[in-house]
């Protein structure tokens, strides 16, 4: 990243601080609600967590919460991703196909060892987000047509190499890429610490270098940033590069998971990644919001799709609907927060 | 001709044509470029079934996107739209027992509802359409599945006859588009709230300082949007003769704002046209059903689908750009 030593300051008085801080001359009212914002998400998760476990005996067993973690890890890669281009003000709605197309050639190129198997998903999906980049940035489109059209396109992509979802590839057992989805350390799943490592990652690239500035100026104020000199393309194009190399690598590691490439995955996963990200407290705006933020809505949206089995609904669609009404509940909470602190 | 010294000198002067001409036109022409390389090098193209076929297939595209049209030109999107179609196909077959009129009310008022809530959270409380939508998507299609959770027969015999009957030839599905699209021209074309929608799009905050009623414009705009929504998985449901919520319209939305979008109305709102969204909606069939015919993979038509989109979008982009 050549930005990493250029000292930059985010978005200017105008842009509020995504991390604890909300600075001096505010109100206690005005205080409160940013930090309702920023850590809202995480005093819900505990909290739902302690009441689930005191509810449910099932629930707070160390397996359940295991198994919670291993399946959130797959959505967490992806919604990082996303995290980034909604704190840009944009917006990927392609993750899904992209992932399932991740997880569709990771398998295929698995049979030629492990390095393949992670190359292949990272240089395909990598150029699926690079057209989005491209025709964003370039060609000044709107980032939610563009990446609707890509969600159509890699879908297309995936169904031919896989001649219409007819073959399916399978991860050889045993293999180190195999491991990878499968083994665990300390008994948890290796997914699990690599979904860790790329968030430790990310709260030091969005909060530490040039780059995650710029990501933020760029949110806060678009045409601010450019009159800064700001490198706004090129920021804006690694963003949507990152969105679709996470978003493959997520799929790859699913696929290591469930031994096989499925064609018929991540359909709706972009719903669920922009849902963790707003969750997370980040504005859909963009310019304000923490991957530590969307990593708890992640797990949020896990938590509450384990709650819902052990209620025993006998059909898993209440999901959705909870998913969906939550979404909106808490972009109106936001709304109202953000209201609150421009008073 | 000469309007602009900034455009680029392209092409012959003779074959310049006025800027924007391609634009609000050229869906009209490339729909009869395709009809008649289609008549000339597809067998059995020009056949009444296939024309046939070829419309019924477009009809719940058509109805949907006629909705879509109204909301992309007050600046908004509606992505609920297949959704909607999914909790109509599922109310349907729960009220049959009443009599068909009831269930048909009651699926409307599903639509409705539905368009009542978007409206509401992008009128009132403020949020962006794409995010109200998104969230009705998922909560929609999850309360489709809860009404009907697998998938039910339809056996009242008026709604399969509406579904596969028609009349001198003509499917009653296909005339109730038409009468829908109608319609809805009209109240783009002669109405105030026509005009009020086209002005919300085209200038929101100079609307609201006008004095337009823009929060109650709005909220119909997306009620509308529902409402076609709902007649359109009706009418799917009845030609499949079942209710199958599980799958029914997914991914509408994307065809009918590629419709809408090739058919001349900016994603930046400020413009509706419908003739050009009909038009639109069949262009895209027909590609498709080309290309399908020529022994092209589905999955091939789908990625050619989306870059015809790419090329649409970006050539309303260079007008709809103030």
């Amino acid at each position: 990243m050549s930005t990493v030593d250029t000292p930059v300051t985010a978005g200017g008085p105008d842009a509020r601080l995504p991390e604890g801080d909300p600075g001096e001359g505010l109100s206690r009212g005005e205080r409160l609600a940013a930090l309702a914002q920023q850590r809202g998400s995480l005093v819900v998760l505990l909290l739902t967590v302690l009441v689930a476990s005191l509810v449910f005996d099932t629930f707070g067993s160390v397996d359940n919460l295991r198994d919670i973690c291993l399946q959130s890890s797959f959505l967490a890669v992806v919604a990082l991703g996303m995290s980034f281009v909604i704190l840009t003000g944009g917006i990927d709605l392609s993750v899904g196909s992209v992932y399932a197309l991740g997880g569709v050639v990771a398998a295929w190129a698995s049979s030629h060892g492990t390095v393949a198997a992670l190359v292949a998903p990272v240089v395909v999906c990598g150029a699926v987000g690079l057209l989005n980049g491209l025709l964003i940035v370039r060609a000044g489109m709107a980032p939610f047509i563009v990446t609707l059209t890509t969600l159509l396109f890699a879908r297309g992509l995936l169904l031919s190499v896989t001649t219409e979802g007819s073959v399916t590839r399978v991860v050889p057992s045993g293999s180190a890429f195999a491991t990878m989805g499968q083994g665990s350390a300390l008994g948890i799943g290796y997914p699990v610490w690599i979904a860790v490592g790329l968030y430790a990652l990310g709260v030091l690239v969005l909060q530490r270098t040039g780059f995650g500035q710029t990501v933020l100026a760029i949110g806060s104020n678009e045409d601010a940033a450019r009159l800064m000199g700001l490198p706004v393309g090129s920021v804006l194009l690694r963003v949507y590069v990152m969105s679709g190399v996470l978003a493959g690598f997520g799929g790859a590691l699913a696929a290591a998971q469930a031994s096989s490439g499925v064609t018929t995955t991540g359909v709706g996963l972009e719903l669920s990644a922009i849902s963790a990200v707003v969750i997370g407290g980040t504005l859909l705006t963009g310019g304000a919001g923490t991957t530590g933020g969307t990593l708890a809505g992640v797990l949020l949206l896990g938590v509450i799709a384990n709650i819902i089995n052990q209620i025993g609904f006998s059909n898993s669609n209440w999901q959705s609907v909870v998913n969906g009404g939550f979404l909106v509940l808490v972009v109106v909470i936001q709304t109202f927060l953000a209201r609150r602190q421009r008073l | 001709m000469a309007s602009s010294s900034f455009a680029p000198r392209l092409g012959s002067s003779a074959l310049r044509l006025r800027p924007g001409w391609m634009q609000d036109n050229g869906v009209y022409a490339a729909l009869v470029v395709l009809l008649l390389a289609n008549a000339a090098f597809t067998d059995r193209f020009v056949t009444v079934s296939n024309l046939r076929t070829q419309l019924i297939q477009v009809v719940p595209v058509v109805i949907v996107a006629l909705g879509m049209a109204l909301v992309i030109g007050t600046e908004g999107i509606d992505l609920s739209v297949g959704s909607v179609m999914a909790l109509a196909s599922a109310l349907l077959p729960q009220y049959l027992g009443y009599g068909w009129p009831v269930a048909l009310v009651v699926c409307i008022l599903g639509g409705v509802a539905v368009g009542l809530v978007n409206g509401w959270l992008v009128a009132s409380i403020g949020l962006q359409p794409i995010v109200a939508t998104l969230a009705s998507l998922i909560a929609v299609r999850g309360l489709a599945n809860i009404v009907l959770d697998n998938q039910a027969d339809i056996h009242d015999r008026t709604l399969l006859d509406l579904g596969s009957g028609s009349v001198l030839g003509i499917p009653y599905t296909v005339l109730v588009a038409a009468v829908l699209a109608l319609v809805v021209a009209f109240l783009v074309r002669r109405t105030l709230v026509g005009r009020r929608i086209v002005s919300i799009g085209g200038n929101r905050a100079a609307s609201e300082l006008a004095g337009l009623p823009v929060k109650r414009t709005l909220l119909l705009v997306y009620v509308i949007s529902g409402s076609l929504a709902a007649v359109a998985g009706v009418l799917a449901t009845a030609r499949l003769t079942a209710s199958t919520p599980n799958t029914l319209g997914n991914l509408v939305e994307l065809s009918a704002i590629t419709a809408v979008v090739v058919g001349g109305t900016p994603l930046s709102g400020g413009k509706v046209k419908i003739l050009g969204t009909v038009a639109g909606a069949l262009l895209m069939q027909l590609i498709r059903s080309t290309l399908i015919a020529h022994d092209l993979k589905d999955s091939a038509a789908q990625m050619v689908q989306a870059a015809i989109i790419i090329v649409a979008v970006y050539s309303q982009r260079r007008r709809g750009a103030r």
